[in-house]
Protein backbone atom coordinates (compact mmCIF):
# COMPACT_ATOMS: atom_id res chain seq x y z
CA UNK A 1 0.00 0.00 0.00
CA UNK A 2 1.39 3.19 -1.09
CA UNK A 3 0.84 6.27 0.84
CA UNK A 4 1.08 8.71 -2.00
CA UNK A 5 -2.44 10.69 -1.78
CA UNK A 6 -2.69 13.76 -4.38
CA UNK A 7 -5.72 14.95 -4.51
CA UNK A 8 -6.53 18.19 -2.53
CA UNK A 9 -7.81 18.44 0.15
CA UNK A 10 -6.10 15.01 1.48
CA UNK A 11 -2.45 15.88 1.34
CA UNK A 12 0.63 14.48 1.72
CA UNK A 13 2.17 18.12 3.07
CA UNK A 14 0.96 18.09 6.94
CA UNK A 15 0.72 22.17 7.30
CA UNK A 16 0.55 24.28 9.91
CA UNK A 17 -2.95 24.12 10.91
CA UNK A 18 -5.04 27.39 9.85
CA UNK A 19 -7.10 27.55 12.92
CA UNK A 20 -6.14 28.82 16.27
CA UNK A 21 -6.70 25.44 18.17
CA UNK A 22 -4.75 23.40 19.73
CA UNK A 23 -2.17 24.95 22.51
CA UNK A 24 0.23 26.21 20.24
CA UNK A 25 2.53 23.43 21.01
CA UNK A 26 2.59 22.90 17.14
CA UNK A 27 5.93 24.19 15.29
CA UNK A 28 5.41 25.75 12.15
CA UNK A 29 8.57 23.98 11.20
CA UNK A 30 8.38 20.70 12.73
CA UNK A 31 4.83 19.60 10.73
CA UNK A 32 5.12 16.22 10.19
CA UNK A 33 4.85 14.73 6.24
CA UNK A 34 2.56 12.15 6.63
CA UNK A 35 5.14 9.73 4.53
CA UNK A 36 7.58 10.19 7.37
CA UNK A 37 5.21 9.50 10.37
CA UNK A 38 6.08 6.30 11.00
CA UNK A 39 9.77 6.78 11.56
CA UNK A 40 10.63 9.35 14.96
CA UNK A 41 11.29 12.88 12.83
CA UNK A 42 12.46 14.64 15.98
CA UNK A 43 8.73 16.15 16.71
CA UNK A 44 7.28 15.55 20.45
CA UNK A 45 4.72 13.29 20.58
CA UNK A 46 2.03 13.29 22.96
CA UNK A 47 1.30 10.03 22.26
CA UNK A 48 3.12 7.31 19.93
CA UNK A 49 1.99 3.09 19.56
CA UNK A 50 4.94 1.80 19.07
CA UNK A 51 3.79 -1.79 17.11
CA UNK A 52 0.82 -2.63 18.87
CA UNK A 53 -0.57 -5.88 18.55
CA UNK A 54 -3.50 -7.54 20.33
CA UNK A 55 -4.22 -11.19 20.77
CA UNK A 56 -7.85 -12.71 21.76
CA UNK A 57 -8.35 -15.98 23.28
CA UNK A 58 -11.32 -17.01 22.01
CA UNK A 59 -13.96 -19.21 23.98
CA UNK A 60 -12.98 -22.04 21.65
CA UNK A 61 -9.36 -21.71 22.62
CA UNK A 62 -8.34 -20.05 19.32
CA UNK A 63 -6.33 -17.33 18.72
CA UNK A 64 -7.45 -13.66 17.19
CA UNK A 65 -5.09 -11.09 16.30
CA UNK A 66 -7.34 -8.24 16.82
CA UNK A 67 -4.61 -5.63 15.75
CA UNK A 68 -1.65 -6.57 14.40
CA UNK A 69 1.90 -4.02 14.54
CA UNK A 70 0.19 -0.40 14.66
CA UNK A 71 2.50 2.58 14.90
CA UNK A 72 1.18 6.13 14.92
CA UNK A 73 2.20 9.16 16.49
CA UNK A 74 -0.45 11.57 17.83
CA UNK A 75 1.70 15.30 18.58
CA UNK A 76 0.46 17.64 21.10
CA UNK A 77 -2.87 19.45 20.67
CA UNK A 78 -3.59 17.26 17.49
CA UNK A 79 -6.65 15.89 16.53
CA UNK A 80 -6.63 12.51 14.94
CA UNK A 81 -9.51 10.48 13.92
CA UNK A 82 -9.53 7.28 13.22
CA UNK A 83 -11.95 5.15 10.98
CA UNK A 84 -12.01 1.93 9.90
CA UNK A 85 -14.99 -0.66 9.79
CA UNK A 86 -16.57 -2.43 12.69
CA UNK A 87 -14.50 -5.44 14.12
CA UNK A 88 -11.44 -3.91 12.90
CA UNK A 89 -10.31 -2.81 16.77
CA UNK A 90 -10.67 0.84 16.62
CA UNK A 91 -12.37 1.04 20.33
CA UNK A 92 -9.96 -1.82 21.56
CA UNK A 93 -6.95 0.73 20.32
CA UNK A 94 -8.64 3.36 23.00
CA UNK A 95 -8.90 1.01 25.63
CA UNK A 96 -5.22 0.53 25.04
CA UNK A 97 -4.30 3.97 25.22
CA UNK A 98 -6.54 4.42 28.16
CA UNK A 99 -4.68 1.55 29.91
CA UNK A 100 -7.61 -0.44 30.84
CA UNK A 101 -5.56 -3.48 28.75
CA UNK A 102 -2.06 -4.56 28.03
CA UNK A 103 -1.29 -5.16 24.55
CA UNK A 104 0.46 -8.46 24.00
CA UNK A 105 3.65 -6.56 22.16
CA UNK A 106 4.21 -2.92 21.44
CA UNK A 107 4.09 -0.24 23.86
CA UNK A 108 1.68 2.78 24.60
CA UNK A 109 3.89 5.99 25.20
CA UNK A 110 2.24 9.10 26.62
CA UNK A 111 4.87 11.72 26.72
CA UNK A 112 7.66 8.99 26.83
CA UNK A 113 6.49 7.26 29.43
CA UNK A 114 5.46 3.85 29.39
CA UNK A 115 1.44 3.33 30.23
CA UNK A 116 0.63 0.40 32.14
CA UNK A 117 -2.46 1.30 33.72
CA UNK A 118 -5.16 3.95 33.79
CA UNK A 119 -4.32 7.48 34.92
CA UNK A 120 -6.53 11.04 34.36
CA UNK A 121 -3.74 12.31 31.76
CA UNK A 122 -5.66 10.30 29.43
CA UNK A 123 -9.52 10.06 29.76
CA UNK A 124 -11.73 7.76 27.57
CA UNK A 125 -15.11 8.69 26.56
CA UNK A 126 -16.70 5.57 25.76
CA UNK A 127 -19.17 4.50 23.20
CA UNK A 128 -21.54 4.02 25.89
CA UNK A 129 -20.74 6.92 28.28
CA UNK A 130 -20.89 4.70 31.10
CA UNK A 131 -22.21 7.64 33.36
CA UNK A 132 -23.40 6.91 36.82
CA UNK A 133 -26.94 6.69 37.01
CA UNK A 134 -27.10 6.40 40.10
CA UNK A 135 -24.98 10.15 41.05
CA UNK A 136 -26.11 13.63 39.83
CA UNK A 137 -24.63 15.26 36.90
CA UNK A 138 -22.88 17.50 39.09
CA UNK A 139 -21.36 14.73 41.04
CA UNK A 140 -20.95 12.54 37.45
CA UNK A 141 -18.86 15.79 36.35
CA UNK A 142 -16.82 15.69 40.15
CA UNK A 143 -16.57 12.05 40.16
CA UNK A 144 -12.96 11.77 38.33
CA UNK A 145 -11.36 14.71 40.73
CA UNK A 146 -12.72 13.07 43.67
CA UNK A 147 -10.59 9.83 43.33
CA UNK A 148 -7.70 12.05 42.66
CA UNK A 149 -7.98 13.63 45.27
CA UNK A 150 -8.65 17.15 44.35
CA UNK A 151 -9.77 19.56 47.50
CA UNK A 152 -13.99 19.90 47.74
CA UNK A 153 -13.81 24.37 47.13
CA UNK A 154 -11.66 23.50 43.67
CA UNK A 155 -13.74 20.43 42.62
CA UNK A 156 -16.92 22.60 43.31
CA UNK A 157 -15.36 25.54 41.04
CA UNK A 158 -14.06 23.04 38.07
CA UNK A 159 -17.51 21.28 38.30
CA UNK A 160 -19.70 24.66 37.65
CA UNK A 161 -16.84 25.45 35.10
CA UNK A 162 -16.95 22.59 33.20
CA UNK A 163 -20.99 22.51 33.07
CA UNK A 164 -20.67 25.72 32.11
CA UNK A 165 -18.22 25.21 29.35
CA UNK A 166 -20.93 22.20 27.49
CA UNK A 167 -24.00 24.55 28.52
CA UNK A 168 -25.40 22.27 31.18
CA UNK A 169 -25.18 24.46 34.32
CA UNK A 170 -28.63 24.35 35.23
CA UNK A 171 -28.82 20.78 35.24
CA UNK A 172 -26.29 20.07 37.47
CA UNK A 173 -29.08 18.69 39.78
CA UNK A 174 -30.46 16.31 37.35
CA UNK A 175 -30.14 12.31 36.97
CA UNK A 176 -28.58 11.72 33.87
CA UNK A 177 -31.67 9.75 32.78
CA UNK A 178 -33.51 12.64 32.84
CA UNK A 179 -31.65 14.46 30.15
CA UNK A 180 -31.33 13.67 26.17
CA UNK A 181 -28.86 11.55 23.97
CA UNK A 182 -27.17 14.73 22.86
CA UNK A 183 -26.85 16.10 26.81
CA UNK A 184 -25.73 13.15 28.25
CA UNK A 185 -23.20 13.04 25.80
CA UNK A 186 -22.00 16.62 27.03
CA UNK A 187 -21.89 15.67 30.58
CA UNK A 188 -19.38 12.61 29.83
CA UNK A 189 -17.87 15.25 28.03
CA UNK A 190 -17.82 17.96 31.28
CA UNK A 191 -16.77 14.39 33.27
CA UNK A 192 -13.89 13.43 31.24
CA UNK A 193 -12.40 17.00 30.78
CA UNK A 194 -13.02 17.91 34.61
CA UNK A 195 -10.36 15.74 35.14
CA UNK A 196 -8.07 18.07 32.68
CA UNK A 197 -6.34 15.27 30.84
CA UNK A 198 -4.00 15.61 28.00
CA UNK A 199 -5.49 13.02 25.96
CA UNK A 200 -9.09 12.67 25.63
CA UNK A 201 -9.81 9.33 23.97
CA UNK A 202 -12.94 9.42 22.18
CA UNK A 203 -14.88 5.86 21.18
CA UNK A 204 -17.73 7.03 18.66
CA UNK A 205 -19.37 9.40 20.94
CA UNK A 206 -21.77 10.85 18.40
CA UNK A 207 -22.72 7.71 16.53
CA UNK A 208 -26.07 7.22 18.26
CA UNK A 209 -27.50 11.09 18.25
CA UNK A 210 -29.56 12.43 15.67
CA UNK A 211 -27.99 14.87 12.75
CA UNK A 212 -28.54 18.05 14.30
CA UNK A 213 -27.49 17.76 17.97
CA UNK A 214 -24.17 15.82 16.20
CA UNK A 215 -24.03 18.77 13.90
CA UNK A 216 -23.71 21.12 17.32
CA UNK A 217 -21.78 18.78 19.55
CA UNK A 218 -19.11 18.92 16.51
CA UNK A 219 -19.22 22.50 17.08
CA UNK A 220 -19.06 22.55 20.63
CA UNK A 221 -15.97 19.64 20.73
CA UNK A 222 -14.42 21.89 18.13
CA UNK A 223 -14.45 25.02 20.12
CA UNK A 224 -13.56 23.08 23.73
CA UNK A 225 -10.59 21.59 21.80
CA UNK A 226 -9.26 24.88 20.94
CA UNK A 227 -9.62 26.20 24.25
CA UNK A 228 -8.63 23.51 26.17
CA UNK A 229 -5.15 22.85 23.82
CA UNK A 230 -5.47 19.13 24.61
CA UNK A 231 -4.88 16.52 22.00
CA UNK A 232 -7.94 14.46 20.83
CA UNK A 233 -7.96 10.69 19.45
CA UNK A 234 -11.37 10.24 18.22
CA UNK A 235 -12.52 6.74 17.07
CA UNK A 236 -15.26 6.87 14.39
CA UNK A 237 -17.04 4.74 11.42
CA UNK A 238 -17.90 8.09 10.09
CA UNK A 239 -15.62 9.25 7.82
CA UNK A 240 -17.16 12.81 6.75
CA UNK A 241 -17.44 13.01 10.67
CA UNK A 242 -13.66 12.09 10.95
CA UNK A 243 -12.84 14.62 8.17
CA UNK A 244 -14.59 17.97 9.85
CA UNK A 245 -13.01 17.10 12.99
CA UNK A 246 -9.40 15.83 12.55
CA UNK A 247 -6.08 16.96 11.87
CA UNK A 248 -5.59 13.73 10.32
CA UNK A 249 -7.24 10.54 9.90
CA UNK A 250 -5.69 7.11 9.95
CA UNK A 251 -7.71 4.23 8.15
CA UNK A 252 -7.33 0.87 10.05
CA UNK A 253 -7.87 -2.65 8.06
CA UNK A 254 -10.78 -4.80 8.97
CA UNK A 255 -8.93 -8.28 11.49
CA UNK A 256 -6.63 -7.86 12.07
CA UNK A 257 -6.44 -4.12 12.46
CA UNK A 258 -3.55 -2.33 10.73
CA UNK A 259 -2.79 1.36 9.59
CA UNK A 260 -3.83 1.21 6.35
CA UNK A 261 -2.68 4.43 5.19
CA UNK A 262 -2.98 8.45 7.06
CA UNK A 263 -4.24 11.63 5.66
CA UNK A 264 -3.54 15.14 6.32
CA UNK A 265 -6.60 17.02 6.07
CA UNK A 266 -5.26 20.42 5.51
CA UNK A 267 -9.36 21.93 5.00
CA UNK A 268 -9.63 25.25 7.16
CA UNK A 269 -11.57 25.41 9.85
CA UNK A 270 -14.47 25.59 11.14
CA UNK A 271 -15.21 23.21 8.82
CA UNK A 272 -19.07 21.86 8.17
CA UNK A 273 -19.89 18.05 7.04
CA UNK A 274 -22.10 19.28 4.08
CA UNK A 275 -18.85 21.51 2.47
CA UNK A 276 -18.01 19.76 -1.00
CA UNK A 277 -14.49 19.88 -0.19
CA UNK A 278 -15.00 17.47 3.24
CA UNK A 279 -17.42 15.87 0.81
CA UNK A 280 -14.36 15.13 -1.64
CA UNK A 281 -11.74 14.30 0.88
CA UNK A 282 -14.21 11.81 2.45
CA UNK A 283 -14.87 10.32 -1.25
CA UNK A 284 -11.30 9.12 -1.51
CA UNK A 285 -11.31 7.92 1.91
CA UNK A 286 -14.42 5.81 1.42
CA UNK A 287 -12.64 4.46 -1.65
CA UNK A 288 -9.82 2.44 0.62
CA UNK A 289 -12.52 2.25 3.46
CA UNK A 290 -14.66 0.13 0.62
CA UNK A 291 -12.54 -2.40 0.16
CA UNK A 292 -12.63 -2.85 4.42
CA UNK A 293 -16.31 -3.18 4.84
CA UNK A 294 -16.58 -5.75 1.84
CA UNK A 295 -14.22 -7.79 3.74
CA UNK A 296 -16.00 -7.04 6.92
CA UNK A 297 -19.46 -8.08 5.15
CA UNK A 298 -17.89 -11.08 3.74
CA UNK A 299 -16.16 -12.61 7.42
CA UNK A 300 -19.89 -12.02 8.98
CA UNK A 301 -21.68 -13.36 6.00
CA UNK A 302 -19.24 -16.88 6.28
CA UNK A 303 -19.75 -16.67 9.93
CA UNK A 304 -23.67 -16.77 9.06
CA UNK A 305 -23.11 -19.64 7.51
CA UNK A 306 -21.10 -21.70 9.91
CA UNK B 1 -58.82 11.83 44.79
CA UNK B 2 -57.17 8.60 43.35
CA UNK B 3 -55.50 8.47 46.77
CA UNK B 4 -58.78 8.60 48.38
CA UNK B 5 -60.69 6.52 46.24
CA UNK B 6 -57.58 3.95 47.52
CA UNK B 7 -58.22 4.76 51.32
CA UNK B 8 -61.77 4.06 50.91
CA UNK B 9 -61.78 0.65 49.25
CA UNK B 10 -59.39 -0.77 51.86
CA UNK B 11 -61.25 0.87 54.45
CA UNK B 12 -64.59 -1.38 53.00
CA UNK B 13 -62.80 -4.20 52.77
CA UNK B 14 -61.08 -4.56 56.30
CA UNK B 15 -64.28 -3.14 57.36
CA UNK B 16 -66.07 -6.22 55.73
CA UNK B 17 -64.07 -8.86 56.90
CA UNK B 18 -63.99 -7.67 60.69
CA UNK B 19 -68.53 -7.54 60.35
CA UNK B 20 -68.05 -11.45 58.99
CA UNK B 21 -65.42 -12.07 61.83
CA UNK B 22 -67.79 -10.51 64.17
CA UNK B 23 -70.75 -12.02 62.88
CA UNK B 24 -69.30 -15.62 62.83
CA UNK B 25 -67.92 -14.91 66.71
CA UNK B 26 -71.98 -13.95 67.51
CA UNK B 27 -73.46 -16.65 65.53
CA UNK B 28 -71.03 -18.90 68.44
CA UNK B 29 -70.83 -21.94 65.79
CA UNK B 30 -67.49 -22.24 67.77
CA UNK B 31 -66.76 -21.62 71.13
CA UNK B 32 -64.99 -18.48 72.20
CA UNK B 33 -61.68 -19.79 73.07
CA UNK B 34 -61.22 -21.28 69.80
CA UNK B 35 -62.44 -18.47 67.83
CA UNK B 36 -62.42 -15.32 69.38
CA UNK B 37 -64.60 -12.14 68.77
CA UNK B 38 -62.50 -9.32 67.20
CA UNK B 39 -63.33 -7.24 70.47
CA UNK B 40 -61.45 -9.64 72.53
CA UNK B 41 -58.56 -9.84 70.14
CA UNK B 42 -58.35 -5.86 70.46
CA UNK B 43 -58.66 -6.24 74.55
CA UNK B 44 -55.96 -9.00 74.42
CA UNK B 45 -53.70 -6.15 72.31
CA UNK B 46 -54.98 -2.94 74.91
CA UNK B 47 -53.69 -5.75 77.90
CA UNK B 48 -50.85 -6.74 76.14
CA UNK B 49 -49.55 -3.16 75.30
CA UNK B 50 -51.26 -1.79 78.83
CA UNK B 51 -49.03 -4.56 80.90
CA UNK B 52 -45.81 -3.76 78.59
CA UNK B 53 -45.59 -7.75 77.48
CA UNK B 54 -46.10 -6.57 74.43
CA UNK B 55 -43.84 -3.58 74.66
CA UNK B 56 -41.12 -5.87 75.70
CA UNK B 57 -41.95 -8.77 73.24
CA UNK B 58 -41.63 -6.06 70.25
CA UNK B 59 -37.72 -4.68 71.85
CA UNK B 60 -36.65 -7.85 72.54
CA UNK B 61 -37.32 -9.20 69.33
CA UNK B 62 -36.32 -6.07 67.13
CA UNK B 63 -33.53 -6.49 68.77
CA UNK B 64 -32.27 -9.83 67.52
CA UNK B 65 -33.35 -9.38 64.20
CA UNK B 66 -31.44 -6.20 63.70
CA UNK B 67 -28.40 -7.67 65.44
CA UNK B 68 -28.85 -10.56 63.16
CA UNK B 69 -29.71 -9.11 60.12
CA UNK B 70 -26.81 -6.51 60.38
CA UNK B 71 -24.65 -9.73 61.11
CA UNK B 72 -25.87 -11.34 57.75
CA UNK B 73 -25.47 -8.26 55.67
CA UNK B 74 -21.48 -8.19 57.25
CA UNK B 75 -21.07 -11.52 56.26
CA UNK B 76 -22.81 -11.81 52.97
CA UNK B 77 -21.13 -8.86 51.43
CA UNK B 78 -18.13 -10.29 52.01
CA UNK B 79 -19.27 -13.73 51.03
CA UNK B 80 -20.80 -12.64 48.26
CA UNK B 81 -18.07 -10.55 47.09
CA UNK B 82 -15.72 -13.57 47.51
CA UNK B 83 -17.01 -15.86 45.69
CA UNK B 84 -18.27 -13.23 42.89
CA UNK B 85 -14.02 -12.87 42.46
CA UNK B 86 -13.25 -16.22 42.02
CA UNK B 87 -14.64 -18.48 39.35
CA UNK B 88 -13.47 -21.23 41.29
CA UNK B 89 -15.76 -20.26 44.32
CA UNK B 90 -18.38 -19.43 42.24
CA UNK B 91 -18.61 -22.77 40.26
CA UNK B 92 -18.37 -25.31 43.29
CA UNK B 93 -19.64 -22.28 46.07
CA UNK B 94 -22.30 -20.82 44.35
CA UNK B 95 -23.67 -24.15 43.79
CA UNK B 96 -23.79 -25.10 47.28
CA UNK B 97 -25.46 -21.63 48.37
CA UNK B 98 -27.94 -21.95 46.34
CA UNK B 99 -29.05 -25.33 47.20
CA UNK B 100 -28.36 -24.47 50.77
CA UNK B 101 -31.11 -22.17 50.34
CA UNK B 102 -33.88 -24.66 49.47
CA UNK B 103 -33.55 -25.63 53.31
CA UNK B 104 -35.81 -23.57 55.59
CA UNK B 105 -33.69 -21.75 58.12
CA UNK B 106 -35.52 -23.56 61.00
CA UNK B 107 -33.84 -26.64 60.25
CA UNK B 108 -30.90 -24.97 61.21
CA UNK B 109 -32.23 -24.73 65.01
CA UNK B 110 -31.47 -28.31 66.05
CA UNK B 111 -27.80 -27.82 65.25
CA UNK B 112 -27.75 -24.21 66.75
CA UNK B 113 -29.34 -25.57 70.34
CA UNK B 114 -26.50 -28.21 70.12
CA UNK B 115 -23.75 -25.89 69.36
CA UNK B 116 -24.78 -22.63 71.85
CA UNK B 117 -27.44 -24.65 73.74
CA UNK B 118 -31.10 -22.78 74.68
CA UNK B 119 -29.13 -19.24 74.24
CA UNK B 120 -29.39 -16.01 72.54
CA UNK B 121 -26.64 -17.07 69.86
CA UNK B 122 -28.71 -20.16 69.26
CA UNK B 123 -31.76 -17.63 68.15
CA UNK B 124 -28.79 -15.02 66.49
CA UNK B 125 -27.41 -18.26 64.23
CA UNK B 126 -30.93 -19.05 62.67
CA UNK B 127 -31.74 -15.73 61.62
CA UNK B 128 -28.27 -15.31 60.32
CA UNK B 129 -29.04 -18.41 58.51
CA UNK B 130 -32.00 -17.46 57.28
CA UNK B 131 -30.97 -14.04 55.58
CA UNK B 132 -27.22 -14.85 54.80
CA UNK B 133 -27.93 -16.91 51.86
CA UNK B 134 -30.18 -13.98 50.33
CA UNK B 135 -27.89 -11.61 50.70
CA UNK B 136 -24.19 -13.42 49.89
CA UNK B 137 -26.35 -14.62 46.46
CA UNK B 138 -27.78 -11.33 45.63
CA UNK B 139 -24.40 -9.60 46.01
CA UNK B 140 -22.66 -12.31 43.91
CA UNK B 141 -25.74 -11.51 41.01
CA UNK B 142 -25.05 -7.78 41.83
CA UNK B 143 -21.34 -8.30 40.84
CA UNK B 144 -21.64 -10.33 37.82
CA UNK B 145 -24.93 -9.02 36.31
CA UNK B 146 -23.60 -5.22 36.63
CA UNK B 147 -22.63 -3.64 33.43
CA UNK B 148 -19.15 -4.01 32.92
CA UNK B 149 -19.34 -0.27 31.31
CA UNK B 150 -19.11 1.14 35.12
CA UNK B 151 -16.13 -0.71 36.33
CA UNK B 152 -14.26 0.34 33.27
CA UNK B 153 -15.31 3.70 33.49
CA UNK B 154 -14.38 4.08 37.52
CA UNK B 155 -10.77 3.06 36.66
CA UNK B 156 -10.50 5.38 33.72
CA UNK B 157 -11.35 8.08 36.21
CA UNK B 158 -8.84 6.97 38.29
CA UNK B 159 -10.78 5.15 40.30
CA UNK B 160 -9.11 1.94 42.13
CA UNK B 161 -8.84 -0.73 45.06
CA UNK B 162 -11.33 0.65 47.80
CA UNK B 163 -12.57 3.93 45.96
CA UNK B 164 -13.13 1.60 43.12
CA UNK B 165 -15.50 -0.97 45.39
CA UNK B 166 -17.10 1.72 47.51
CA UNK B 167 -18.25 4.37 44.88
CA UNK B 168 -18.33 2.64 42.10
CA UNK B 169 -18.91 -1.40 42.27
CA UNK B 170 -20.98 -1.09 44.88
CA UNK B 171 -23.61 1.58 44.19
CA UNK B 172 -24.05 0.08 40.53
CA UNK B 173 -24.64 -3.37 41.63
CA UNK B 174 -27.29 -1.73 44.24
CA UNK B 175 -30.27 -2.75 42.42
CA UNK B 176 -29.60 -6.14 42.59
CA UNK B 177 -28.32 -5.92 46.09
CA UNK B 178 -31.43 -4.41 47.37
CA UNK B 179 -33.78 -6.77 46.31
CA UNK B 180 -31.67 -9.21 48.37
CA UNK B 181 -31.74 -7.50 51.02
CA UNK B 182 -35.24 -7.03 50.98
CA UNK B 183 -35.34 -10.70 50.28
CA UNK B 184 -33.16 -11.70 53.22
CA UNK B 185 -35.16 -9.32 55.78
CA UNK B 186 -38.13 -11.14 55.05
CA UNK B 187 -36.48 -14.37 55.72
CA UNK B 188 -34.44 -13.45 58.79
CA UNK B 189 -38.17 -12.26 60.08
CA UNK B 190 -39.60 -15.82 59.76
CA UNK B 191 -36.49 -17.39 61.05
CA UNK B 192 -36.48 -15.66 64.36
CA UNK B 193 -40.47 -15.40 64.85
CA UNK B 194 -40.16 -19.54 64.72
CA UNK B 195 -36.46 -19.49 66.77
CA UNK B 196 -38.46 -17.72 69.36
CA UNK B 197 -41.42 -19.99 69.43
CA UNK B 198 -38.93 -22.86 70.57
CA UNK B 199 -37.92 -21.81 74.01
CA UNK B 200 -38.84 -19.46 76.77
CA UNK B 201 -36.96 -16.63 75.11
CA UNK B 202 -39.10 -13.47 75.14
CA UNK B 203 -39.89 -12.02 71.89
CA UNK B 204 -42.68 -11.83 69.83
CA UNK B 205 -42.84 -15.61 68.68
CA UNK B 206 -42.06 -16.75 72.69
CA UNK B 207 -45.53 -14.31 73.34
CA UNK B 208 -47.38 -16.48 70.33
CA UNK B 209 -46.38 -19.61 72.52
CA UNK B 210 -48.06 -18.11 76.15
CA UNK B 211 -51.06 -17.67 74.51
CA UNK B 212 -51.27 -21.21 73.46
CA UNK B 213 -49.85 -22.38 76.80
CA UNK B 214 -52.36 -20.37 78.46
CA UNK B 215 -55.52 -21.66 76.07
CA UNK B 216 -55.44 -17.85 75.28
CA UNK B 217 -56.54 -17.75 71.10
CA UNK B 218 -57.15 -13.87 71.62
CA UNK B 219 -53.72 -13.14 72.60
CA UNK B 220 -52.42 -15.58 70.21
CA UNK B 221 -54.37 -13.69 67.52
CA UNK B 222 -52.93 -10.24 68.89
CA UNK B 223 -49.84 -11.37 68.62
CA UNK B 224 -50.08 -12.37 65.00
CA UNK B 225 -51.57 -9.15 63.97
CA UNK B 226 -48.48 -7.35 66.01
CA UNK B 227 -45.46 -9.65 63.74
CA UNK B 228 -47.84 -8.91 60.25
CA UNK B 229 -47.81 -5.24 61.64
CA UNK B 230 -43.99 -5.18 62.24
CA UNK B 231 -43.19 -6.79 59.04
CA UNK B 232 -45.69 -4.82 57.15
CA UNK B 233 -44.31 -1.55 58.55
CA UNK B 234 -40.50 -2.63 57.34
CA UNK B 235 -41.48 -4.48 54.17
CA UNK B 236 -43.60 -1.54 53.44
CA UNK B 237 -42.12 1.37 54.64
CA UNK B 238 -38.42 0.81 55.05
CA UNK B 239 -37.97 -1.06 51.72
CA UNK B 240 -40.13 0.51 49.21
CA UNK B 241 -38.94 4.00 50.19
CA UNK B 242 -35.41 2.76 49.45
CA UNK B 243 -36.42 1.29 46.30
CA UNK B 244 -38.57 3.47 44.80
CA UNK B 245 -35.80 6.14 45.73
CA UNK B 246 -33.67 4.13 43.90
CA UNK B 247 -35.88 4.11 40.83
CA UNK B 248 -36.47 7.80 40.49
CA UNK B 249 -32.13 8.25 40.63
CA UNK B 250 -31.89 5.66 37.90
CA UNK B 251 -34.86 5.91 35.72
CA UNK B 252 -37.96 4.33 36.06
CA UNK B 253 -36.88 1.20 33.70
CA UNK B 254 -33.37 1.02 35.83
CA UNK B 255 -30.49 0.43 33.35
CA UNK B 256 -29.70 -2.69 34.03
Amino acid sequence: MTLNSSNFPVTEERKLPTHVGGNGRWKSGAAPNITTLRANDGAPSKVWLKGISLQYKASNGSRLLALDDISLQVKPGEFLCIVGPSGCGKSTLLHLIAGLHQPTSGTVLVDDHLIDGPGTDRILIFQELGLFPWLKVGENVEFGMKMNGVSKAERKDRVQHYLRLVHLSKFKDSYTHQLSGGMRQRVALARALATEPDVLLMDEPFAALDAQTRDLLHDELERIWSETGCTIIFVTHNVREAIRLGDRVALLTFRPGRVKREYAVDLPRPRHLEDPSVATAAREILNDLREEINKSIEAEYQGANV
Amino acid sequence: MKRLKKIARHTIFYAALIGIWALLARLKIWPPYVFPAPSSVLQSLRDGFADHSFWIGIAVSMKRILIGYALSIVLGMILGLGVASNKFLQETMGGLLVSLQSLPSICWLPLAVLWFGLTEKAILFVVVMGSLLSITIAMEDGRNQMPKIYKMAGRNLGASGFKLFWYVLLPASLPFILSGLKQGWAFAWRSLISGEMIFVSLGLGQLLMTGRDLNDMSLVIAVMILIIAIGFIVDGLIFRTLEKRLQNKWGLTPAV
